[in-house]
């Protein structure tokens, strides 16, 4: 377990300066780093202070966000498809934000934005409770998601189209697929505060979680208060999801792909799935990051056609594996 | 002492009561078998009385909070959930979670009740597998496992023997026996009469919404009862081996 | 005006929108595009409000009756097709992508509406405008256009154009742009344009211009002024277009006249 902690760290640190040193600018790696901690590089250092190192950071604070957040919600709902951007949880809250922009309400208050994403998410997270719950199985669940994530999408293009400004109409792809591209201090600042709060919620969880491995009778008659785990987990995901969609837009198949690979080598034991799934989420997203800039670096390739390109055939074999539940 | 104490409990589900007015005490050193019919409410009154379904009356259990019924009380229930591959030896360990603080390591001292319950339930071969795919009696028996480590003065479990080969039923009905002679008690429902015979000090039979009978395994296991509640006959005796107790036919 | 050809033209377009108001004779032009009375794009919005508005689609057209449409090439080509197939006569102009380009522009509408005498007057103006602009060949500036969702624009786009003859030198030319194309933030940054020309941002945020707010191209608009200074005068290839070569120009000069102070 903490060799496993150990790997991951060194990982998330590994890929976060080869962030550093990747971008379309042609720079060596070295001068890059340099220009870190050195002002006599003129306009690199403004590259990498203003560009690559707040990218660098969002990339690490959204990727934990959201392995974090597919870890949560699996384990309480005891379901390995569960994850925010399938199931409308990331959809409502970009709708959220959107809603946010286009109001002038992010203009006007300092977190506007995230909050608004966060009533979005939380919305999101309400229903597919709701509407799936523990018990509704996989099918509910994947039924939920769908019709969640079609509603959201349906209203954010609809505000966005209603937008006086000609180039929000074309902004619903990056609101459906992501991208870090482009993001400032600003925006860490944004996210930071509702990763953080949210991230300390679903760690405290571990406990409840790990009980309700043996089901939700089991898990009360151990001592765990479920209602109090649902509501810290609605919010605790909405404050994560909502704040990383606020500013990178729906990023898909993170919570889905990082707890599946991870779950075997923390033994299956959701407590230590949280903390594994974090750093993870922190990797993926950075190779994501990655290999959208090495790959076409003028196109801005949104970071939703890499995770789910990752995500979307593992979900399927996920299906097949679970089809027996579907039925 | 009492460990649990259930006054005039009545549960409805669905405008349909279940049963009215039950009314049962549980001392230490009790190995308790619950008897009924499908449907009679064995598995809604083990529920009732914990306090996990809405009923009317008064259960000590259900008073308690949640910490506190966790120190009392360890409960099986008949649905076998392992929802993830999680090794047996940390499945069993889960029962330790009312125990400790919010840590995540077992202590030594802990890891002890760990160990004896394992042992308990013969699952020493099966400490590293992974629960969720184990067979259905094994997952039984981990699950048995997981709540002896909880090490509760009571426990009670939901048709535990279902599912298991005949060694096993035998040998966990012994683990229940052997819990109460060290003055813990259990509270079983079962179906098999049989074993309730040989190793429960004492039944609790209900029927027709209620409690039919609450006393000794011979008194209850009587032939107006049985006909009464399940509609059988049986050959019920004493011999040299403890008491063999037999369905013959539907009446 | 029994003698001057169409008498009843719908523009459908912004750009022809303006050349047609420049150029049409009084009660010649049925209807322009809504987007002609939109101030952020139109260099004309004023006077398009003396027109009725159409918004590009065929039917509204069609029971205006015209007898002759002007198109943008980018206006819908379906629309066109079927204007066609409804035996409305449609002529279609191609963008501009040059000073040349507007002369071109402005000969073909006086062609279209027969007004070549106007078009004659129109394009003399213009040229004399041209002449006086006066730009001294000393010191050519590096800038840099740069746009929503990070687009810039090369030497053979009527904006680089517009750069150009205001005697600015485009970073885009040095990076290899020819026509537009997204500039990412951190290749903009490492050119290090003495002048930054921004476009003026659509009220109600989006994201796309989000990044004429990131604090690198907040920077480099500080240290070298201009800014957000494009407007509707670049959009068209209109004599419009030489307000905003003077524009910038005067940025030019205000820019030398700091550095040489310095």
């Amino acid at each position: 377990m903490i060799r496993l902690m150990l790997f991951l760290s060194g990982t998330v640190v590994i890929l976060f300066l080869i962030a550093l040193t990747a971008g379309p600018a042609d720079v060596s790696a070295r001068d890059s780093l340099a220009a870190l901690f050195d002002d006599s590089y003129g306009p690199l250092s403004l590259v990498m202070w203003e560009i690559r190192l707040p990218r660098a950071l969002l990339a690490v604070i959204i990727g934990a966000a959201l392995g974090l957040a597919g870890a949560a919600m699996q384990g309480y709902l005891r379901n390995p498809l569960a994850e925010p951007g399938l199931i409308g949880v990331s959809s409502s809250a970009a709708l959220g934000a959107v809603i946010a922009i286009n109001t002038g309400l992010a203009a006007s208050a300092t977190l506007g934005l995230p909050f608004a994403a966060l009533a979005g998410a939380l919305m999101g997270v309400f229903l597919v409770m709701a509407l799936a719950g523990p018990q509704g199985g996989s099918l509910t669940l994947i039924l939920a998601g769908i019709a969640i994530s079609a509603m959201a999408g349906a209203l954010t293009s609809l505000v966005l189209n209603l937008s006086p400004n000609p180039f929000a109409a074309n902004e619903i792809v990056f609101w459906m697929m992501g991208s870090l591209a482009d993001r400032s201090f600003v925006h860490v600042g944004l996210v930071l505060p509702f990763a953080v709060v949210g991230a300390v919620i679903l760690l405290s969880l571990g406990r409840g979680l790990d009980a309700l491995t043996l089901g939700e009778d089991a898990a009360q008659t151990m001592g765990v208060n479920l209602k109090r785990v649902r509501l810290w987990l609605v919010l605790g995901t909405a404050s994560v999801v909502g704040g990383a969609t606020a500013v990178a837009g729906a990023i898909g198949f993170i919570g889905l792909v990082v707890p599946h690979i991870l779950r075997p080598l923390v033994q299956g034991q959701p407590s230590r799935l949280l903390w594994a799934s974090a750093l993870g989420g922190a990797i993926m997203l950075q190779m994501a990051d990655i290999a959208v800039r090495l790959i076409l670096p003028s196109r801005d390739l949104k970071l939703g056609v890499v995770t789910a390109l990752v995500g979307a055939p593992l979900f399927l074999h996920l299906i097949y594996k679970t089809r027996k539940g579907l039925v | 002492m009492s460990l649990l104490s259930v006054r005039s409990l009545s549960v409805t589900l669905r405008n349909r009561p279940v049963f009215r007015d039950v009314s049962f005490e549980i001392g230490p050193g009790e190995f308790v078998g619950l008897l009924g019919p499908n449907g009679a409410g064995k598995t809604s009154l083990m529920r009732a009385s914990l306090g996990l379904i809405r009923a009317d009356g008064d259960s000590s259990l259900a008073q308690m909070s949640a910490s506190d019924r966790a120190r009392a009380v360890a409960w099986m229930p008949q649905s076998r959930e392992i929802a993830w591959p999680i090794p047996v030896e940390r499945l069993v360990a889960l029962g330790r979670l009312p125990h400790l603080p919010q840590g995540r390591t077992l202590p030594p001292a802990e890891q002890a009740y760990v160990d004896r319950a394992i042992e308990r339930m013969g699952l020493d071969a099966f400490r590293g597998r992974a629960a969720s795919r184990l067979s259905g009696g094994e997952q039984a028996r981990a699950l048995i496992a997981r709540a002896l480590a909880q090490d509760t003065p009571l426990l009670m479990a939901d048709e535990p023997a279902a599912g298991l080969d005949p060694a096993h039923q035998i040998s966990s009905m012994q683990v229940f026996a052997d819990l109460a002679a060290e003055g813990r008690s259990a509270l079983v429902s079962l179906h098999d009469l049989g074993l309730a015979a040989r190793h429960c000090t004492r039944l609790i039979l209900m029927a027709e919404g209620g409690i039919l009978a609450d006393g000794p395994p011979a008194e209850v296991l009587s032939t107006e009862l049985m006909a009464q509640a399940f509609g059988i006959s049986i050959w019920h005796r004493e011999t040299e081996n403890g008491p063999v107790f037999q369905p013959l036919e539907v009446l | 005006m029994a003698d001057a050809g169409p008498s009843r033209v719908v523009s459908m377009n912004l750009c022809t929108d303006q050349l047609a108001m420049l150029l049409a004779a009084p009660g010649q032009l049925a209807s322009v595009s809504y987007i002609a009375r939109d101030t952020r794009a139109s260099a004309m919005a004023d006077e398009a409000m003396a027109y009725p508005i159409n918004h590009g689609l065929a039917e509204e057209i069609y029971l205006l009756q015209p007898d002759l449409v002007i198109a943008g090439a980018y206006s819908t080509f379906t629309t066109t097709a079927m204007l066609r197939r409804l035996g409305v006569p449609v002529v279609v102009f191609q963008p501009a992508n040059s000073l040349s380009d507007v002369r071109d522009r402005i000969k073909k509408m006086g062609e279209v509406l027969e007004r070549e005498a106007a078009a004659a007057d129109l394009l003399a103006a213009f040229d004399r405008q041209l002449a006086a602009l006066d730009i001294e060949a000393d010191g050519r500036p590096r800038a840099a256009l740069y746009s929503a969702n990070g687009y810039t624009s090369g030497p053979a786009s009527l904006a680089g154009q517009i750069l150009e003859a205001a005697g600015l030198a485009n970073v885009a030319a040095e990076l290899g742009y020819d026509r537009s194309g997204r500039m990412p933030l951190e290749v903009l940054a490492m050119a290090d344009p003495d002048l930054l020309v921004g476009t003026t941002p659509y009220p109600r945020a989006s994201r796309s211009e989000d990044i004429l707010g990131h604090p690198v191209v907040r920077h480099l608009a500080a240290q070298g002024g201009a800014g957000q200074i494009r407007d509707a005068d670049w959009v068209c290839g209109t004599p419009h277009v030489l307000r905003a070569v003077e524009t910038l120009a005067q940025e030019r000069r205000d820019f030398l006249n700091r550095e040489r102070s310095e």
